[in-house]
């Protein structure tokens, strides 16, 4: 697929906005649908794109696999040290209302937190994946 | 100090979580080794604390988030949980200092760290089912065991592992959805999702929609049933044991199908037992031939198995049998008998499971006819497994002993006395196929197989030891085991409608 | 209501349960791997479909408070059908993984050929 011009500049052209609405579902989440889950799914989709299109060394030079590997796990100590915060201050696990001075508004911090964990866990799994299936039988 | 003890559920299963995210970063096994024993060795101290806590006090609820129950997840500590968050986590500390020369021996160097992670990952996924009061992150919960529990099996040397994972993912996602269906359906009905909560709406929904509250029951009990292994749902487990390594077939045989167990006993008593009077419901006309099924068909297959892996997986169906007959008789005894046998068949099958993991660790073979003569040049490691292998049978003085004792009075209470009698006969098939194992390791000629082993290493012998003195030593003092027991059966039996 | 009524008033239940049927059905008959997960995916989606369906509310709005309205959908079940699909997602990916690998091992992913494989050892 390295010669076809119409796909490699289509993709060169839509990956930018997929990357872009990716970041608007994390961000919407508060107002609608959305959140860490779906935009994750969409980032990973700009980067498998991209996979597909140029090829699995071209898409491991923008996230490597040793990267890709080390956020996986990374994602998650996020949320759960998001929930660690609340213990360390007194509170319960995942309160999240210590992490601002009006508890409402530390509510919105560690959700906005938790979602950022979930956006790196779940973009950098399904690209984790796609690496490792794609690698299988070279 | 009164802010950490405030924390102590949280802390339960937050520590083997971060421990399993950490131990992902460890890339070195004997590192991830190190850290998992040390994240494992908290895990009992906090459940004895919170043991003591219920022991001595009354049930600790604790709000995730600050959110307060039914609205927020609860986590729900009682005598039931606390016991069996003590023996989840106590068997597993015991086991921790097996694993490192058994997980070198079978497991690729580079992969070591990762199978510490699963199995950190699982340690929480089982104690996180114990310690929820909320039924969809039991789900969650389950899944997380059982994801992790899949790559173990399929990390197994045999590349029948990987047959073995693949049906024990098909069965285990179906039973789990089942189970996620039934809590649909009771959500449905009852607008609530923790447990306690369903138990004191379940009443009015019952009389309101008694089909979809019936039904429930059926998609939980089935669900769960799969994950314990109940006979004839049982198919997966040989397999999954047989070909998993060493030291992920003992944890799991010791650990997972009984908290699959606890999580049968909290639906049936805590939420429906609550609501609707059980003697209403099929739970024993169901268990009643399932469980004794179990304890012979189970048995007598355990005796043709000329694997010896294979030959006790069989034997903890037949084993489960008990602890689900236990169920099925609803009175003090039984109830005893089956939360107490949870307890001895833990110890006693971790301590055979890690008997056999070191058989393979020195001989490199657990097929039955290719190992005559290794209980002569393996002494202690198949002592153990004989001191072990009575107190399955149930011989006086041993942990089992107590265990079936109380299965036969809570019989002869209900006026079962036939059934007090099959629990005496299936027990002598346990004699047989135990048997079998000691004629061919001492009377046979030495093998070549085992012909150079020879007990192995401290760090590995020293746990199977523990296991099986434990197994004998609670038939002897049952102040921890039968004490609590009792007191467990008297608090599920008094909450009943 | 009649019976016939009364089964297409809950339409949403009948697609769960044919859905939940065919899915389990395929995992029973089909002997190859790939199709058995396919059939386990639909049997999965059956219960999304369980949760989400009783969580609308005609004419309901999304549960953020507004002076303007007064009927909101649950939120609930749409949380937690987006763990399960989490969890899924995990199962299947794990499941072709562990699939992937048994064809390298055995070169098949027959059911009845691996079966025939194993036992000829």
């Amino acid at each position: 697929m390295r010669l076809d011009v119409v796909l490699r500049v289509g993709v060169k052209l839509i990956i930018p906005f997929m990357l872009v609405f990716g970041l608007y579902v994390q961000l919407h989440g508060d107002y609608g649908p959305g959140g860490g889950f779906q935009a994750g799914v969409i980032v990973a989709g700009a980067i498998i794109t991209y996979a597909l299109i140029f090829g699995i060394e071209e898409a491991q030079r923008v996230a490597p696999r040793k990267l890709v590997e080390f956020l996986v796990p990374l994602g998650v100590l996020i949320y759960a040290g998001t929930g660690v915060i609340g213990l360390l201050s007194g509170q319960n696990f995942l309160d999240y209302s210590v992490l601002a001075a009006h508890a409402p508004a530390g509510r919105e911090r560690g959700i906005l937190l938790v979602e950022a964990g979930v956006l790196v866990t779940v973009a950098s799994t399904m690209i984790a994946l796609f690496y490792a299936f794609s690698e299988r039988g070279r | 100090m009164n802010a950490v003890t405030a924390q102590l559920p949280a802390l339960q299963v937050v520590i083997p979580l971060l421990g399993a995210i950490i131990a992902a970063f460890l890339r070195r096994g004997t590192l991830a080794w190190a850290w998992a024993a040390l994240i494992t060795a908290l895990t009992p101290v906090i459940a004895f604390a919170q043991l003591h806590q219920v022991w001595t006090n009354d049930t600790i609820s604790y709000r995730m988030g600050g959110w307060p129950p039914p609205i927020g997840i609860e986590y729900r500590v009682d005598l039931l949980n606390a016991f069996v968050l003590l023996l989840v986590s106590l068997v597993s500390t015991i086991m921790m200092p097996y694993a490192r020369r058994s997980v070198a021996h079978e497991i690729d160097g580079d992969k070591q760290a990762w199978f510490y992670c699963m199995y950190l990952l699982g340690l929480a996924g089982l104690l996180g089912i114990t310690i929820t009061g909320d039924a969809f992150n039991a789900f969650v919960f389950l899944e997380i065991s059982s994801l992790s529990t899949y790559v173990m099996i399929a990390m197994g040397r045999d590349r029948r592992a990987l047959v073995a994972s693949y049906q024990y993912l098909i069965i285990g996602t179906i039973g789990a959805t089942l189970y996620v269906i039934g809590v649909g359906l009771l959500y449905l009905v009852t607008g609530s999702l923790n447990f306690a909560d369903i138990g004191t709406r379940l009443a009015e929904a019952s009389a309101a929609y008694p089909r979809p509250v019936l039904a429930g029951l059926a998609f939980l009990f089935v669900g769960i049933s799969l994950k314990l292994a109940l006979f004839p749902l049982h198919v997966w487990l040989p397999n999954a044991y047989a070909y998993a390594p060493s030291f992920a077939t003992a944890f799991l045989a010791a650990t997972a199908t009984k908290v699959a167990i606890y999580l049968l006993l909290r639906i049936v008593f805590s939420v429906y037992g609550v609501a609707i009077d059980l003697n209403t419901l099929p739970v024993s006309t169901v268990l009643y031939p399932l469980s004794i099924a179990a304890m012979f068909i189970a048995s007598i297959l355990a005796v043709y198995e000329t694997n010896l892996k294979r030959m006790l997986a069989y034997s903890s169906v037949a084993q489960i049998g008990y602890i689900t007959l236990g169920i099925a008789l609803m009175n003090q005894a039984g109830l005893t008998g089956s939360v107490v046998h949870l307890f001895n068949h833990a110890l006693i099958k971790g301590a055979l499971f890690l008997a056999l993991g070191a058989i393979v660790y020195r001989a490199g073979t657990i097929k039955l006819d290719d190992l005559g003569g290794i209980g002569r040049t393996m002494p202690l490691t198949f002592a153990a497994f004989v001191f072990a292998g009575m107190s399955l049978m149930g011989v006086p003085g041993t942990a089992g002993f107590i265990s079936k004792y109380y299965l036969i009075v809570g019989a002869l209470d209900a006026g079962l006395w036939p059934i007090a009698f099959l629990i005496v006969a299936s027990s002598l098939i346990a004699l047989v196929y135990i048997g079998r194992a000691v004629e061919v390791a001492y009377f046979r000629p030495i093998a070549s197989a085992p012909a150079n082993a020879k007990d192995p290493p401290l760090m590995m012998l020293v746990p199977i030891l523990v296991l099986t003195f434990a197994s004998i030593y609670f038939g002897i003092d049952t102040e921890l085991s039968a004490g609590v027991a009792s007191r467990v059966a008297e608090t599920l039996l008094g909450g009943l409608k | 209501m009649g019976g016939f009524e009364n089964f297409f008033a809950h339409y949403n239940y009948v697609a769960t349960i044919v859905l939940m049927v065919a899915g389990l059905y395929i995992v029973i008959a089909r002997g190859n791997m790939i199709k058995k997960l396919i059939g386990l995916m639909l049997f999965q989606t059956s219960v999304y479909l369980l949760y989400i369906a009783p969580g609308k509310i005609i004419g309901g709005t999304p549960p953020i408070l507004d002076a303007n309205f007064t009927i909101y959908s649950n939120p609930l079940p749409h949380v937690l059908i987006l763990t399960a699909i989490v969890v899924g997602v995990a199962t299947i990916a794990l499941g072709l993984a562990i699939v992937s690998r048994i064809h390298e091992a055995y070169g098949t992913i027959e059911e009845d050929e691996i079966i025939a494989r194993d036992d000829q050892e």
